[in-house]
């Protein structure tokens, strides 16, 4: 078991470190918005893999609101680039 | 090891190779809206599984497990279509083989968005 878990975090953190490749270099703003939101999904999952490795169940409910900030800024964001806000 | 562990076990590794293929998505593709596509849906579909994943790891934390399963189900696809909308407004067209034609764009008639340079 604590070898799939640490299968789970490299993997995750392959993909954290694409992503954030991407947001230095994103030639638009689009980009960087696109992976903020993937940024922030992988760290909801992480938050939620960290809660069950440590055993803290506060863990969750930092990751819930996590993604509900996450999603509210990428809102903003889109709203912002469109030109309605 | 029991059955749920097993089977725990199985949706971490789902979830956590689908997360790594969303950002290498991103990583890779050439336009805005193929990466949309690519880190959005596949981060969609390893984030719920890995989240399952810790529900059956341990069983009395699946209810806030499945809030944020629902929650991540209904939030990434409203936040991708508002970004790739957007960004068609801005005037980023899509990247078409041979050329981007007017008629394939369903959007066309309803507004005409004007063509912008890619600002660096």
């Amino acid at each position: 078991m604590t070898y799939i878990i640490y299968i789970a975090f490299i993997f995750m953190a392959l993909g954290l470190v694409f992503a954030a490749i991407r947001f230095v270099k994103g030639p638009t703003a689009g980009d960087r918005t696109v992976a903020l939101d993937t940024i922030t999904t992988i760290g909801v999952s992480g938050l939620t893999l960290l809660a069950y490795v440590f055993q803290r169940f506060i863990y969750v409910d930092v990751a819930l609101v996590y993604a509900v900030l996450g999603f509210i800024g990428v809102i903003v964001i889109a709203r912002y680039l469109e030109g309605a806000l | 090891m029991s059955i749920m562990e097993i089977i725990g076990g199985i949706l971490l590794l789902i979830g956590s190779i689908f997360l790594f293929l969303g950002g290498l998505g991103i990583f890779r593709m050439p336009d805005v809206y193929n990466r949309l596509q690519a880190g959005t849906k596949a981060t969609t579909l390893g984030g719920m599984s890995l989240i399952l994943g810790v529900g059956f790891l341990e069983p009395s934390w699946i209810f806030k497990t499945l809030i944020i399963i629902i929650f991540i189900a209904y939030s990434n696809p409203i936040s991708s279509h508002a970004l790739a909308r957007a960004m068609y407004r801005r005037g980023h067209l899509p990247l078409i083989k041979g050329g981007y034609k007017k008629e394939m764009d369903a959007y066309s008639e309803v507004e005409q968005p004007q063509k912008e340079e890619v600002k660096s």
